[in-house]
This record gives C-alpha cells, sequence and structure tokens, in this order.
C-alpha cells in the first residue's frame, strides 16, 4: 500500500498501451462511427444521429424486441449454469486428492476441457447429443425421453447448459481448489479438537478462505457465459427458432450476416457498455476484498 | 469413510468429463459408414483412415500450422509486452494507474463478436487480413490485459526489498530485471504464457473471421466437413481429437502451478 510514485513508470506500460489502443480503440471507433450513421449503399454514409439506439432501446420495434429478447435469455443462461457450476465446482474441488501423483493427475484431467477449442466442444456435444449417432442422444431417448436438440427448444438448452457445466465447472474447481490449499492444516486440526462436523469446517473454514477465488470465478464464469458464441453455434446455430439466440449470436447474425451496420454496430456498444457496467461493480468487489486482506 | 466419499465423487465426476471425449475418440477410430449404420461403444472395424487424411491433405495440416504459428506468436508478443508493465502497476503508484488498471480489464470483458466486424474491416485495410498476424495481434486484445493481470499478482508476491537491495549492489537496472527478477518470477510467467496460449488456442470467432484461405486455423478447416456431400463425422471426431493434444501437453507442463495460476497468482 506504500508504494512510491513515480510517474516514470508510464514509460513500463506505453508497449501495452500502444498494443492495447491499437486493438481496441481503432475498432471501437468504427462502431461508434457506424452507430450514428446510416448508408444508402455504394459507402455513402450520412448522419442519422441516435435513430438506432431508440430503435434498438425500444423492445415495440423489430430490432429492440429481438435485442431485449436476447439480452434476457441470455442473462437466464448466465444466471443458470453460475448456480449450476459454482457449487459442483466447489464439491469437485473438495474432492480432489491432497497427496500422492493423484493431485497432478486430477488436476490435468479436470483442467483439460478448458484446453479444447470452443468449436470443438461445439462438435463434441453435437456429436455426443445427437439422436441418432450420440451417446447422450440415443440414450435418452431408449430410457423413453423424448430428446432432440436440433428440434425441441428445451433439449437444444438443456444440450448447451450441460455442455457449459461439462466445459466450465473445471475453472471453478480450480479456483476453488487454490484457495482451499491456502488454508494450513493447524485450521483443520483446531476444528477436529474443537468436534467441528464437516458442515461447520466448509461454513466456517473453507467458505471464508474461498471467498476472494470464487469472486473470480464469479467474475470471469459471468464475463464467458455472457459473450458464448462459439459453441451455441456449433451444437444449435441460435435454433431451434431463437431459443438459444444469446447476445453475440444475434449480433453476429446482425453484423456480419445481413451486413445491418447501424443496427449491429448500436447493438454492439450497449452490449459492450452492459457487460462493462456489471464487470465493473465485480471489480470493485474484489478490489474492496483484497483491500480488507492487506489491512 | 471420508476418504471414500471424496474419491467417489471425483472418480464419477471425471466420468462425466470423460464420456463425451470418449465417444469422439470412439468416433474417430470409424469409418462413415459404421457410424451412421449402428451404435456401438467400441469401433468393430477400427481404422486409421480419419487421421491418415488429415496427415496426408495439406489443408488439414496446415490448420494446425497456422492455428499454432498464431498462438506462440501471440503468447510470445503478449508476455514480452506485459513484463514491465506489470511490474510498474505491481511496485508504483502513477498518474491514472487505477483507471488504466480497469481500462485494460474492460477489454477482457469485452465480447469478441463486437470486434468481429471492425477487425474485418481494419484489418483489411491494412494488409494483414488473412495472415497469421492478424490473428495473432487481434488476440492481444484480451490476451495482453490478461497476462498483465496474472503477472501484477505474481510480481506482488516478490518482496520490494530485493529490488531495493539489488539497486544498493550496484546492479543497474535492465541488468537486476533480466539476471534477477526474471527468475524469481518464472512461475508467474510459465503461468501467463499458459494462459495466453489457452485462450488464443481456443478463440474461434475472431480467428475465422480475420483469415480466408492462407491462414486458415483448424476450426475454419473442421467447418468444412459440414458443406459438402453430407457430414464427414469420423474426419470430424479425429480432427477435434487431434486439436486436445497441444492443450493437454501445455496442461501437464503447469499442472504444480495450475491452481494458482487460475486464481491469478492471488492466493
Amino acid at each position: 500500500m506504500d508504494k512510491p510514485l513515480n510517474n516514470r513508470a508510464w514509460l513500463f506500460v506505453l508497449p501495452v498501451l500502444v498494443f492495447v489502443l491499437f486493438s481496441s480503440l481503432l475498432p471501437v471507433m468504427t462502431v461508434v462511427n457506424y452507430s450514428v450513421q446510416d448508408t444508402m449503399g455504394q459507402n455513402n454514409f450520412f448522419w442519422n444521429g441516435i435513430a438506432w439506439f431508440q430503435n434498438l432501446l425500444d423492445p415495440s420495434t423489430d430490432i429492440g424486441g429481438r435485442f431485449a429478447n436476447a439480452l434476457v435469455r441470455n442473462l437466464l443462461f448466465s444466471f443458470v449454469v453460475l448456480a449450476l457450476e459454482l457449487p459442483l465446482g466447489i464439491a469437485v474441488a473438495i474432492c480432489i486428492p491432497r497427496h500422492g501423483w493423484k493431485v497432478g493427475a486430477s488436476l490435468v484431467a479436470i483442467a483439460l476441457p478448458l484446453l479444447i477449442p470452443w468449436n470443438v466442444v461445439g462438435t463434441i456435444w453435437q456429436i455426443f447429443a445427437r439422436a441418432d449417432i450420440g451417446l447422450l442422444g440415443a440414450a435418452l431417448n431408449g430410457l423413453g425421453i423424448p430428446y432432440n436438440d436440433t428440434q425441441d427448444p428445451t433439449s437444444a438448452w438443456a444440450t448447451i447448459v450441460v455442455m457449459d457445466v461439462w466445459h466450465w465447472t473445471g475453472m471453478v474447481a480450480l479456483l476453488a481448489y487454490a484457495g482451499l490449499k491456502s488454508i494450513p492444516d493447524a485450521f483443520y486440526q483446531a476444528a477436529r479438537i474443537d468436534g467441528a462436523g464437516r458442515w461447520s469446517i466448509f461454513r466456517n473454514i473453507e467458505l471464508p478462505k474461498m471467498q476472494k477465488v470464487l469472486v473470480i470465478a464469479v467474475l470471469l464464469r459471468f464475463m464467458e457465459s455472457f459473450m458464448i458464441y462459439t459453441e451455441p453455434s456449433v451444437v444449435t446455430g441460435g435454433g431451434p427458432g431463437e431459443s438459444t439466440s444469446f447476445l453475440s449470436l444475434d449480433l453476429v447474425k446482425i453484423a456480419l450476416g445481413q451486413v445491418d451496420l447501424g443496427n449491429a454496430a448500436a447493438m454492439s456498444l450497449v452490449y459492450n457498455l452492459i457487460t462493462l457496467t456489471i464487470c465493473y461493480a465485480f471489480f470493485t468487489v474484489m478490489t474492496q476484498l483484497d483491500r480488507r486482506k492487506d489491512v | 469413510m471420508r476418504i471414500n466419499g471424496r474419491s467417489l465423487g471425483i472418480a464419477a465426476y471425471l466420468v462425466m468429463l470423460f464420456l463425451p471425449i470418449y465417444w469422439l475418440l470412439n468416433m474417430s477410430f470409424k469409418t462413415n459408414g459404421e457410424i451412421v449404420s449402428s451404435l456401438s461403444f467400441w469401433p468393430h472395424r477400427p481404422t486409421l483412415a480419419n487421421y491418415g487424411h488429415i496427415f496426408h491433405d495439406p489443408a488439414w495440416y496446415l490448420g494446425f500450422v497456422h492455428s499454432l504459428s498464431y498462438v506462440l506468436l501471440n503468447t510470445v508478443i503478449s508476455v514480452t509486452i506485459a513484463l514491465p508493465a506489470a511490474y510498474a502497476f505491481s511496485r508504483f503508484r502513477f498518474l491514472g494507474d487505477k483507471h488504466l488498471f480497469f481500462w485494460l480489464l474492460s477489454n477482457l470483458m469485452a465480447p469478441p463478436a463486437v470486434y468481429a466486424m471492425p477487425f474485418f474491416n481494419f484489418y483489411y485495410s491494412i494488409g494483414l487480413f488473412d495472415t497469421v498476424w492478424a490473428v495473432a495481434l487481434a488476440h492481444c486484445l484480451f490476451n495482453v490485459p490478461l497476462a498483465v493481470w496474472i503477472l501484477e499478482g505474481f510480481i506482488s508476491g516478490v518482496p520490494r526489498e530485493i529490488d531495493e537491495t539489488a539497486a544498493l549492489d550496484g546492479y543497474s537496472f535492465p541488468r537486476f530485471f533480466v539476471k534477477i527478477f526474471l527468475p524469481l518470477i518464472g512461475n508467474g510467467i510459465g503461468v501467463a504464457a499458459f494462459f495466453c496460449f489457452m485462450f488464443s488456442w481456443v478463440e474461434q470467432l475472431l480467428a475465422t473471421t480475420l483469415t480466408t484461405v492462407n491462414a486458415k486455423p483448424i476450426a475454419a478447416v473442421m467447418s468444412r466437413v459440414y458443406s459438402a456431400a453430407g457430414m464427414d463425422w469420423g474426419l470430424l471426431a479425429a480432427a477435434g481429437v487431434l486439436t486436445m493434444i497441444p492443450g493437454a501437453i501445455v496442461i501437464w507442463f503447469v499442472r504444480n502451478h495450475i491452481a494458482k495460476g487460475f486464481a491469478l497468482g492471488r492466493v
């Protein structure tokens, strides 16, 4: 906390600044540019004020309704996967062995899905879930549960949620495990002497110690699930109908599919702003926790 | 009793984890005829033809080469420029440091879908479109801030007295940084490089948007099997299996630091 004030530190930051400006500010300015203009084709752009934004934020218009639906769908998705992945990740972390070769082996296995390219994650689940050639789809149908992830919206949602849990629970588990590892053995010994049960050890020792990493987990998981694109685009392509069209899927459809620049740009900016606001809240909580620990 | 419950729990999770992967592996050794005609738990007529096709068709194996080249380029660039910045954030206060840090992180939170269209225009206009450089630079958008964040955590774990002692011993700053400091944060550098590798390797939206022919990543090559004459499931599965290998190798190298790394050095 008593870091010296030194403005020459800017020189150290300069390369990063140049790189990130180059790859973030320039493109964002293009988006801002499109968001206030309209075109008649042939690269003739004219000023359009805030009309795109008005359309977008008014749910009674075509694009506005579409955006509102995608937003609600995406928030619901983020909420569902967080609600599933956090408890499951913590449970897995508690189950990770503490000694011997099994530790390394479990960690590598748990981390493996995180290193699979996202389109391949989609491919794996596309194959696994198909009713005709997939183990999951065939097994469910065999048990008499009607399941078809390309025809039925409920199946499609379930598939995407299970896929996300499969894909990302490992990250929550690794974070929680890092928190657990920082607890000294003495804490557990003291708890045993006090006659604390498993639940009260969890509630009073493990959970508080994991608090900080769990905030990071929530932040990372929220971010990633809020911008999910590749996996559902492979498995369901946003369908059936619009049932799994999350924000990024919709945006790419509008921007690169329909080349509807004005709407896409306005949507990009609002989308970005929502993400930023939510993440800023998380970030503030995180730095606050950091400070509390330092004191 | 408790030990048993825990082993059972982890075993159940790992089974769930490997079931879809097993199915992919199973399919990759089958012919398309066998895949479509019947459901079986192991290939009855195992074949290596799918893998053979990938290793003999330049369109396929070059996909892997392109992907790995932009990933490695990006990792080197990101970690190199992030190091001094992370040092500055960890050691000094300076004008606007907190705002700058959040602004950097905000790029980590920006949805790639927002950038797909402007990046396309931008890299096209500067003539880098369809090169591995375009993808490597585009991935800097989120990998540079990530590397700064991770390295800052690890650097803050090194006491500042070490910097001061080195200065008293007559080390110039560059010599201190390279000879003493870098070895001290070796783990952090490894973890940061691992994360840059990971996020560049798994990201597909920008990688496929910014390339068409000459730098096509493996993901784009894989999407080809969807169009021509029905699905080539066996080939798709084999390519999928191969994309898991580089990831598995790098995890093995960082397995002892991975937990701390995921906590961004902040445990």
